[in-house]
């Protein structure tokens, strides 16, 4: 039915113009082709300049409704150090073309209309000029050649790459359907090697754990940059194309799977200071920009309002498929010392995912952070031991200290935990200790007593070993006979299997 | 004067092509018979290239009329992403998705499809065929006074390879992993894998095999042209005499016959990655769970074989448009073109310039920035010859006695859109400011306006200008008007605001925009110009209805120069069989453009050269 009607319609609609059509040609074979056609050339001419009028004038009002939503105008100045270089071209080009678009339009539709076929009227017969032509070819030459020249100067500055000994944050950002993975190089400001075909579901980025350098790059869900820093984006793709988009910052790139891109910028204003041009308030008390003091969401008047809320943005700015337009990250910008703070929160993605799982290649070795993590832990337990007046928590688990299996024979990376205890020992004169070995329940009781007794026996050499007085500690093994937890779980089993140390005697 | 309302038994015109014109044993040969004895040959497999012109026509606007009709729909989801679509599940089937509240909404898939065919269809099937292969076809063989092309037989094909491709990528809609929607550009990876993306699959496949039979579409006609226009001219035509018409369409094929065949050379590349694991564009590639052979290709070496053909391909259809504006307006202020020899230089300088400025698409793409240097410069040139070109056209306005109908204001309305869209060119091919507006809706704003819409312009003022040459009969002015009205405040309604989006940074290519706090807040003004395309869509119907009522029932040609121009197509009969000129072919006196010369308000290309009469002008 709706159909038929839709039909109906459209038939109906053609016959109306149709007959629009036939009735004008009827009145110009009454009146004659050469009277109508004077008549037309005179209405058609007045809409042409009508039309001019209203088309200057919409783009002018349009221009100025919208002004301040553009980026380059409002309260939106670019927030990067080069942008402001590139807004300035983007507006230089605007003044010349606006003058040219103006005097153009103009001369179009004005002559159109003040050269209107007149009945009996002559054409000028003018077929060229030589002297106007040289003229109106040569003025814009000399405008393009300062526009390229002025384009050319930018472009080459602001797509320098750093130079080797230059001081820079290089961050990495990678594309993939439908989302960017940032990267952070870590303490040692350098970002580990990648290689493609190492990527899988706990590795998203194919790095290769070999290369130390990827040990300590953390993977955050924003990029937070601090203001005045020179930073390099490293940018790459794992599938298909994309593009590293943030548009306050005039910062545009193609992410290309096996060709990593990189774009070279300088926050110029902080999150916070942007914030706050968008808020800003006029002379006259009342926001400049009252659109950015609407709540953010409108069904409630006291969220917080869009100006607090905002947020810089990175988008993709090449088509890479479905999601392509909701590849969103936040980009902050922080003071120097807020940038520090958010540093040291960051946890590295090897040591969080993959230390010790089977993709770790350094089993067998400790990297120094975690060497001094557990020095810390170590002392803080320690301490806490010393000051407390319990006897039971006179206790502390020499923890990460092993053996191989069945035999007393303390694995190679148990060394780091007792120079701990070494250290401790020698630091604190007064200190001398107990060292018990313990079991789990599987196996003979006696063979779980000599072993446990071995193992102290081992942690006992090592520390005398390392030239602590004999004097100061004994160590005694207990076998199954005081577990901590269940021998039923292989947990609880694994707890149960430890060597700890009582303090007998503190200074 | 040529024409008088009292015909005559023997028009003024054939006196003088009988007097001056070029006995070539023509009709002798009966070619009548061998080339249109029956309906088949007369109005399907024809090798009469003013019949071939109006299959390209016709087909054309089929296509336009499909691909605008795309725009609609993915224009709907822009500026209404919230709004109910399950109306259009009928015609879109699976692509609409109802939720359990009866709410349909349109598949990201699909936008993305609807975009790629968007683009594909009207750079390639409407403002390539349609525009250059019906105007090609038309005017090259009239107006240089030949009896058809150099050949006929390529002619023909040339058709019937275009109209292959069409009915191979209409039939890829259909699919049900759903057509290519990987861009227009179909930048691999994106088109080379499958699993990128469901247009990706069957629908890339045939995307391309229907883009490269439309190369060799390209390819047949574009010799063809280039031998036509060579060899075929009748005597006294010399270069410096033919119409700018010609001139465009030359420079047009030329331009096609050098950058389509790099076209289909990256098409092999990609169809070698995608079927027979090569690696000419992908490297290091991880996806859908899986590493992937593929290493040491580069996607950027596609985007320069794209892009050779791409930049001069946005010259192939603007300098056609160029070529019948400069002619239209001519005829129709009644005046020389202005700068004639300035006119042919700039459509070869933009020729010429337009094959080393391809990487200017290509800015952020990773290209290394010191090569961009030389790309903005060789782009930025450019704007000289049309500049020049701009200043032409006004001036050959200026000083006229302009007649104002439905041709002429679309050759104005050209004129006007070339400026707006040329001038934001500027912006774009200074790889500066294009760091911050490359795919932006500035760009979509400069492309459509540059390049679309003034490119229909100068194909509707053609199709006005030249309907009666065509079908005899004239389409109607009053419609004309209100139509050409229509689509001028139109087009710029559309397309105006999306400077602005793009200045505020908004992409192109976004499904929607809520996603961002800083491309959201255009709500109303996308809701705008969804109303104004859906509002010139409108405005094109009339056009459809005008054209084909036209045909049958329109204002009939009583005279066989309606609009008292100079050049050879007028000479011809009113519906000239094929052949063109039942006997001799005239033969050429004068260049195209004596208007208002010595009092008389124009001289035909067939009248010699009076005694009296002053030197040629140019």
């Amino acid at each position: 039915m709706t159909a038929l009607l839709a039909i109906l319609c459209i038939a109906l609609i053609t016959v109306i113009v149709v007959q629009i059509g036939r009735v004008t040609e009827l009145a110009s074979k009454i009146r004659g082709e050469e009277e109508v056609q004077a008549k037309t050339n005179r209405a058609q001419a007045n809409y042409s300049l009508l039309f001019l009028i209203v088309f200057l004038l919409a783009t002018i009002i349009s221009a100025g409704y919208y002004k301040d939503s553009m980026l380059w105008y409002g309260p939106h100045e670019a927030a990067s150090e080069h942008g402001g270089l590139l807004d300035y071209m983007f507006n230089i080009t605007l003044f010349f073309t606006g003058v040219v678009f103006v005097i153009t339009q103009i001369a179009l539709f004005y002559f159109a209309y003040k050269y209107q076929g007149k009945k009996g009227g002559k054409a000028e017969f003018i077929s060229h000029n030589n002297k106007l032509e040289v003229i109106w070819t040569a003025i814009p030459a000399v405008v393009m050649t300062f526009l390229v020249i002025g384009g050319l100067d930018a472009w080459n500055e602001v797509m320098a790459d750093v130079s080797p000994d230059e001081e820079v944050i290089e961050i990495e950002a990678t594309g993939y359907q439908f989302a960017w993975h940032l990267r952070y190089p870590g303490a040692d400001g350098k970002l580990g090697a990648r290689d493609y075909r190492l990527t899988t579901s706990t590795n998203p980025l194919g790095q290769d754990w070999k290369d130390e350098k990827n040990i300590d790059d953390f993977h955050p869900s924003e990029i937070v940059l601090p203001v005045g820093q020179k930073v390099r984006v490293r940018i790459l793709a794992r599938d298909v194309l994309h593009n590293f988009y943030l548009p306050h910052f005039r910062v545009k790139m193609d992410a290309v799977p096996g060709m990593p891109t990189h774009f070279v910028f300088t926050p110029k204003l902080t999150t916070e200071e942007y914030r706050q041009n968008l808020g800003v308030l006029g002379s006259d008390g009342l926001p400049k920009y009252p659109e950015w003091h609407e709540p953010v969401d409108p069904a409630d008047p006291d969220s917080p309002k869009r100006y607090e809320d905002f947020n810089y943005e990175l988008a993709c700015a090449e088509l890479c498929g479905t999601g392509h337009y909701a590849m969103r990250r936040i980009v902050r910008i922080v003071s120097e010392e807020e940038y520090k703070q958010w540093l040291s929160e960051q946890q590295s993605y090897y040591m969080s995912s993959i230390r010790n799982t089977e993709d770790d290649p350094w089993t067998d070795k400790l990297f120094d952070v975690e060497i001094q993590q557990r020095t810390q832990e170590f002392n803080d337990k320690l301490e806490q031991a010393l000051s407390s007046a319990n006897e039971a928590d006179k206790v502390i688990e020499l923890e990460h200290v092993s053996f191989k299996t069945n035999s007393a024979e303390l694995t190679a990376l148990s060394r780091y935990q007792l120079d701990n205890l070494v250290a401790a020992m020698n630091n604190n004169a007064g200190l001398s200790i107990d060292i018990m070995g313990h079991t789990d329940n599987t196996g003979e009781p006696e063979y779980n007593l000599e072993l446990s007794e071995q193992r102290a026996q081992s942690v006992y050499s090592y520390v005398t070993g390392k030239g602590i007085d004999a004097s100061r500690l004994t160590a005694t093994g207990y076998g199954e006979t005081r577990p901590v937890a269940t021998n039923d779980t292989e947990e609880g089993r694994e707890q149960n299997r430890r060597v700890e140390f009582k303090i007998a005697q503190q200074g | 004067m040529a024409n008088v309302t009292t015909a005559p038994a023997v028009h003024e015109d054939d006196l003088l092509i009988e007097e001056y014109g070029y006995d070539d044993h023509f009709h002798e040969h009966h070619h009548g018979d061998k080339y249109q004895s029956n309906f088949v040959t007369t109005y399907i497999f024809s090798q009469d290239h003013k019949m071939i012109a109006k299959q390209f026509l016709i087909t054309g606007i089929f296509w336009a009329i499909i691909g605008a009709a795309m725009s609609l729909i993915f224009r709907l989801q822009l500026g209404f992403p919230e709004e109910n679509m399950a109306w259009l599940k009928p015609l879109l089937g699976k692509w609409i998705t109802v939720n359990d509240a009866g709410i349909g909404s349109l598949a990201p898939e699909f936008y993305y499809a609807l975009v790629t065919m968007h683009g594909t269809i009207l750079v390639f099937f409407v403002l390539t065929a349609g525009l250059s292969g019906t105007f090609s076809n038309l005017l090259i063989p009239l107006q240089i006074g030949a009896r058809d092309m150099a050949s006929p037989f390529l002619n023909m094909l040339s058709y019937w390879f275009f109209f292959l491709a069409g009915i191979i990528m209409f039939f890829s809609l259909f699919l049900n992993t759903g057509p290519f929607s990987g861009g227009w550009t179909a930048y691999p990876p994106l088109s080379a894998l499958p699993q990128a993306s469901s247009g990706s699959g069957a629908g890339m496949t045939m995307w391309i095999v229907s883009l490269v039979f439309f190369v060799v579409s390209v390819l047949l006609g574009g010799i063809n042209y280039i031998t036509t226009v060579l060899n075929l001219r009748t005597k006294g035509m010399t270069m410096w005499r033919m119409p700018l018409t010609i001139w465009s369409f030359f420079v047009t094929a030329i331009l096609g016959l050098l950058s389509f065949p790099v076209l289909a050379s990256a098409f092999f590349l990609v169809m070698c990655d995608r079927g027979l694991g090569t690696s000419f564009f992908l490297s290091e590639i991880f996806i859908g769970g899986q590493a992937l052979d593929h290493v040491g290709g580069s996607p950027i070496l596609y985007q320069h074989l794209f892009w050779f053909l791409g930049h001069p391909e946005v010259y192939i259809i603007i300098l056609p448009a160029m070529g019948l504006v400069s002619e239209v307006l001519s005829v129709h202020s009644r005046k020389p073109i202005f700068g004639y020899k300035a006119m042919v230089y700039s459509i070869m300088a933009i020729g010429f310039l337009s094959f080393i400025v391809w990487a200017h698409h290509m800015f952020m793409s990773g290209v290394n920035p010191f090569i961009s240097n030389f790309f903005v410069i060789f782009t930025l040139i450019i704007a000289v010859p049309s500049a020049v070109k701009v200043f032409n056209w006004i001036t050959t306005v200026y000083g006229g006695n302009v007649r104002f109908n439905s041709a002429s204001l679309y050759a104005i309305g050209f004129v006007s859109m070339f400026i707006s869209g040329g001038l934001t060119g500027i912006f774009l091919g200074n790889s500066a400011i294009d760091i911050q507006l490359h795919d932006t809706y500035f760009v979509v704003a400069h492309f459509h306006i540059v390049m679309g819409v003034a490119a229909f312009f100068g194909m509707f003022a053609g199709i006005y200008n030249w309907y009666p040459k065509m079908f005899g009969r004239f389409m109607n002015e009053t419609l004309g008007k209100l139509h050409f009205w229509g689509t001028m405040i139109g087009a710029y309604a559309v397309f105006w605001p999306m400077h602005y989006l793009g200045m505020a940074g908004v992409p192109r290519r976004y499904y929607r925009f809520d996603s961002f706090e800083a491309f959201g807040q255009f709500v109303e003004m996308n809701q705008f110009i969804t109303i104004a395309a859906i509002v010139t869509f409108g405005f094109q119907m009339i056009f459809v209805i005008n054209f084909f009522y036209s045909i049958w029932r329109g204002k009939k040609q009583t005279t066989r120069n309606p609009w008292k121009a100079t050049t050879l197509e007028w000479t011809t009969p009113i519906r000239p069989g094929h052949g063109n000129w039942e006997g001799k072919i005239p033969t050429v006196q004068r260049w195209a453009y004596d208007y208002g010369k010595d009092g008389k308000e124009f001289i035909p290309q067939i009248q010699p050269i009076g005694e009296d009469e002053s030197p040629e002008a140019h």
